[in-house]
């Protein structure tokens, strides 16, 4: 894997969230989406998502069933909760916050400090 | 979460575990279709997605991780496999219980002991942790003394910050129902005795107030269960009926709970007798309205929150007051508050050394098994390499691994801890068993295992495991995967980190054993020089004996006339030398009379009042007891109740009251009455073997009356002998008088020092466990040395070494470990056993004897844990062990 697709750390449970929330997913379903929405910039590292689903299903933000997937196999797949839904608006305003902050901090011209 | 949810994950693990396992393979189903689809071949893509998931087992030990029931479920998964491994090897597993169960139980006993005699002895009793006992303290005396009657008084009115004051005075009685006559021990208490400390009577009632007050009014008896159910065969009706106790008949008001002993550390009291009865079982009159009589023991129920300190301070003041009041009785007196456990009137005190050395050693012990059970787990962690190696390597984290050996180590010691507290309930009652019987009479000094114990086991246990759990922690930190093959090198002279710490382990084992036995060894010498000690008296050929005369209901005269008649008849016995009575025999239990004295020429420092004890005793006393006279005469049939009063005053009181002048037909004045001294005997023990001379003097019987006095005989005859003809001889005086056991003056000696044997025997039990554990371990370390190096003994041999060299070889590796022992073992019994403290007796605590024998001791059970791995190391055979 190349550092460009790296996750940045703290940032896959948020991304899972998101993932989930535009329909629900089983976990190899959730990998796929997230690289199909950043337009394959971030791959989730397999290793790390089910311990990750595990964690917020644990947590109440996923909830999961077993379905049947679209090649008729016993799929899991996880929706967002409630609190997932809540969780997600939060994450995502504090994230959009710290991103326009760098942006600025980053834009930053010496004639302008 | 939803309580099905909850059981469902807490009980059906494996059916989560299969659906966990469900989502993965579709999770690689799902790639390898992908893959298939970007024109991968099937096999080619299935192998691809197998290879790029990685171990599926490895995600589903972090799934789990992350539920939150993990925690449970990996620690019921590590005991059922613990117990698993346990089972699987039975000799290991037993072995190391049985170490556990040694360690703990021995430390669960001494628990029990310390509980059940020294911070909660009295069963039944209230509020204990309120309960201090109470003494009086004399300037310029260094013992501790009872208190008045009237001093009792004025302080149950006086003082805000206690509940309640009790008295208790051990006393005695024969007690004869039908035709058994039997000592019997009892107490005199103060009318809100049981109210105070809160025990009702299961028949009847206790004492009502002002029950203890009135010269012998109350003529009324509380009795003991054990009483009840064995003397009086649990009669239903008992309330109200009469038993005849020293002569006076007394009505039985009450019978006490099943369990209560009373409050007396060692002795089960059997009845209880209101304080105005004391004439009736103290020896020297009516006391009640005597302040200068000091007779009783007591003790304080402070109020809840009231510290020691501040109930000290405020009877002190009540004690300073009385001083000003009376000064006649009081000067240069206070009273003491003590915590139970320093009680000095029973035998909370002469135990509280022993048991705190006990504590000690049983922390060696336990050390010591720990040390053995540590030295089989890293043998077995080796056979278990292996099997760690592959944990780790399919993604067990490290700590998960400690987690499981520490678990296998709490198995072991839950397993020691409960066969330990069962050796302590077997041996609460052990120590009953190491003192002396005293003719009968119930002792009761049980260990109490009541929850504070068991919270210390618990704890005890813990440690266990703590320090069972360090050697696995040591031993995964030196697993690594690739190395899993890599034989380890462990020769005979010993390399590597597991050799260094089982030889750690073993060297720690022998110091702590040779201190033990050190220890041991100045206790045994202790013993030795105080029984052997020269008491002042003669302690073979003179037996001692009693007649309750007072329980046989004798008045005075009749009671001198049988004295008289018993003697006669003594005397002309065959084999008897000379006989004499005399109220007290020295060593025993019971409290010499003592009185405040005044002598010609002598002026006593202002705030201090000259006390003096003595003892009322017959002609031929000091003849018959062995004790010297220095100069003067000895007591005479002619000192009697028309002659003037004579006294023989002893070496030490000569010289601090007549100060070297000799005292013989100077004056002294004893409660009132001048006596001439006409003696003056050289010094001997009076109530203590350990006690430093003191001064001391005597009076004859015949002109200070008492009527239950012992007979001291001096005669070559066994006491059994003694016993049949005395029997006889009494019984042809009258019929109905019962004979207290005959002793030998030595008996007497051994029981006063018992403290001393129980030190000495238990030290010596646990010492000789110790070593046996110590020896186990290094014969242990040695013959997994020998069966670890058969190729490096084998090539040695091919090369040329002989059996002997072997022998050698082997023999001096483990007697390395030895020495180093012993070495440690030496530095650390010189800085402690100095903590033997009052247990030593003539012996330097640095005494060569003791650590010589340590050492031969050390040595001996060394060679013997050393030799058999030695002898089999000569056994190699060369080929075989080269070949393989």
């Amino acid at each position: 894997m190349t550092n460009s697709s790296d996750i940045l750390p703290g940032t896959l449970d948020l991304l899972i969230l998101k993932a989930a929330s535009l329909g629900s997913l089983h976990g190899f379903g959730v990998m796929l989406r997230i690289q199909q929405i950043s337009r394959g910039a971030f791959e989730v590292e397999q290793g790390a998502l089910y311990p990750a689903l595990y964690r917020l299903e644990e947590k109440g933000m996923l909830t999961s069933e077993w379905g049947v997937s679209e090649n008729n196999r016993r799929a899991k797949y996880y929706r967002l909760t409630r609190k997932g839904e809540k969780r997600l608006r939060e994450q995502t305003d504090t994230w959009n916050r710290l991103a326009s902050a760098m942006a600025t901090v980053l834009d930053a011209r010496p004639e302008e400090v | 979460m939803p309580m099905r949810f909850v059981l469902d994950r807490l009980f059906r693990r494996e059916r989560l575990d299969h659906s966990m396992e469900e989502e993965l393979r579709f999770h690689m189903a799902e790639r390898a279709a992908d893959l298939q689809r970007s024109g991968v071949p099937i096999a080619e893509a299935e192998r691809r997605a197998q290879l790029e998931f990685g171990g599926i087992e490895n995600y589903k030990e972090q799934c789990r991780e992350t539920r939150s029931f993990h925690g449970i479920h990996s620690f019921f998964a590590d005991l059922r496999f613990g117990f698993r491994m346990l089972w699987r090897s039975p000799g290991f597993s037993i072995l190391a219980i049985l170490c556990l169960t040694l360690g703990i139980g021995a430390n669960a006993a001494v628990f029990s002991w310390i509980e059940g005699i020294l911070f909660r002895p009295y069963p039944a009793v209230a509020h204990q942790e309120r309960l201090f006992a109470l003494t009086g303290t004399a300037r310029g005396d260094p013992d501790d003394t009872d208190l008045s009657w009237p001093d009792f008084l004025d302080l149950q009115r006086s003082c805000t910050l206690v509940d309640s004051f009790i008295v208790t005075k051990i006393t005695g009685t024969t007690l004869s129902i039908g035709d058994r006559a039997e000592v019997t021990t009892g107490s005199i208490v103060s009318a809100n005795y049981f109210d105070a400390i809160g025990v009702r009577p299961i028949l009847g009632r206790g004492f009502e107030p002002g029950e203890d007050s009135g010269r012998s009014a109350h003529p009324l008896t509380v009795i003991s269960y054990q009483l009840w159910q064995g003397r009086f065969k649990g009669d239903p009706q008992i309330i109200g009926k009469t038993q005849r106790l020293n002569g006076v008949l007394h009505t039985i008001v009450g019978v006490a709970p099943k369990g209560f002993y009373g409050t007396f550390v060692g002795w089960a009291m059997q009845f209880w007798v209101p304080a105005s009865m004391e004439e009736i079982f103290e020896a020297g009159g009516y006391k009640l309205e005597d302040r200068g009589a000091r007779w009783i023991e007591a003790y304080a129920r402070l109020k809840p929150g009231v510290t020691r300190e501040q109930a000290q301070q405020e009877i002190a003041a009540v004690a300073r007051r009385l001083e000003k009041d009376y000064p006649d009785t009081n000067r240069g007196r206070s009273i003491k508050l003590w915590p139970l456990w320093q009680t000095p009137f029973n035998n909370a005190k002469t135990l509280l050394s022993t048991l705190e050395i006990m504590l000690a050693v049983v922390v060696f012990v336990l050390l010591i098994a720990c040390a053995n059970v540590g030295n089989l787990l890293l043998v077995r962690s080796f056979a278990r390499r292996h099997e760690m190696t592959v944990r780790l390597a399919i993604g067990a984290r490290r700590g998960r691994l400690v987690r499981q050996l520490v678990t296998e180590g709490l198995i072991l010691a839950a397993f020691g801890a409960a066969g330990g507290l069962l050796v302590a309930h077997w041996w609460r009652h052990a120590l009953v068993l190491l003192l002396p019987a005293r003719g009968g009479v119930a002792m009761h000094l049980a260990g109490e295992i009541d929850w504070r114990v068991l919270a210390l086991s618990a704890g005890v246990c813990l440690i266990a495991t703590l320090l069972l759990g360090l050697v696995p922690a040591l031993q995964t930190r030196d697993l690594d995967v690739a190395g899993a093959l890599k034989a380890e090198s462990a020769g005979v002279v010993g390399s590597g980190r597991r050799a260094w710490i089982r030889s750690g382990l073993v060297v720690m084992q022998v110091s702590l054993s040779f201190v033990l036995i050190v220890g041991a060894g100045l206790l045994l010498q202790s013993l030795q020089r105080i029984r052997n000690s020269s008491p002042g008296f003669s302690t073979h050929e003179v037996l001692d004996t009693t007649v309750n005369l007072v329980a046989a209901g004798y008045d005075p005269q009749r009671a001198q006339n049988f004295q008289d008649e018993l003697l006669d008849r003594v005397k002309a016995l065959p084999g008897v030398e000379s006989a004499a009575f005399a109220r007290m025999t020295p060593l025993s239990y019971g409290s010499f009379s003592s009185t405040p004295i005044a002598v010609d020429g002598y002026q006593s420092p202002p705030d201090e009042q000259p006390i003096v004890q003595y003892n009322e005793v017959g002609p031929d006393y000091f003849v018959t007891m062995g004790i010297p006279l220095v100069s003067g005469r000895e007591f005479s049939r002619a000192d009697d109740e028309k002659s003037v009063l004579v006294a023989i005053v002893n070496e030490t009181m000569a010289a601090k009251y007549w100060g070297g002048r000799n005292p013989i037909g100077e004056r002294v004045q004893v409660k009132g009455r001048w006596m001439q001294v006409v003696g003056v005997a050289k010094n001997s023990k009076y109530q203590s073997v350990r006690e430093t001379p003191k001064p001391f003097f005597y009076v004859p019987l015949r002109q200070n009356f008492a009527r239950g006095p012992g007979l001291n005989i001096r005669t070559r005859l066994s006491p059994e002998a003694m016993t049949a003809a005395l029997t006889r001889e009494v019984h042809a005086i009258d019929r109905n008088l019962a004979l207290f056991e005959v002793i030998t003056l030595q008996e007497q000696v051994d029981r006063s020092t018992s403290p001393q044997l129980v030190a000495v025997t238990l030290v010596g039990v646990l010492s000789g466990l110790a070593l046996l554990l110590a020896a186990i371990g290094l014969y242990g370390v040695m013959s997994y040395a020998v069966s670890q190096s058969t190729r490096e003994l084998g090539l040695r041999m091919a090369l040329g070494a002989t059996p002997s060299h072997l022998l050698r070889l082997v023999m001096s590796r483990g007697l390395a470990l030895t020495a180093a022992g012993i070495v440690g073992g030496t530095a650390a019994a010189l800085a402690s056993t100095r903590l033997l403290g009052y247990l030593l007796y003539n012996v330097s605590p640095r005494d060569p004897m003791s650590f010589g024998s340590a050492f031969v001791v050390i040595m001996v059970a060394s060679l013997a844990a050393c030799f058999l791995p030695a002898w089999r190391a000569t056994r190699t055979d060369p080929l075989q062990a080269l070949r393989d």
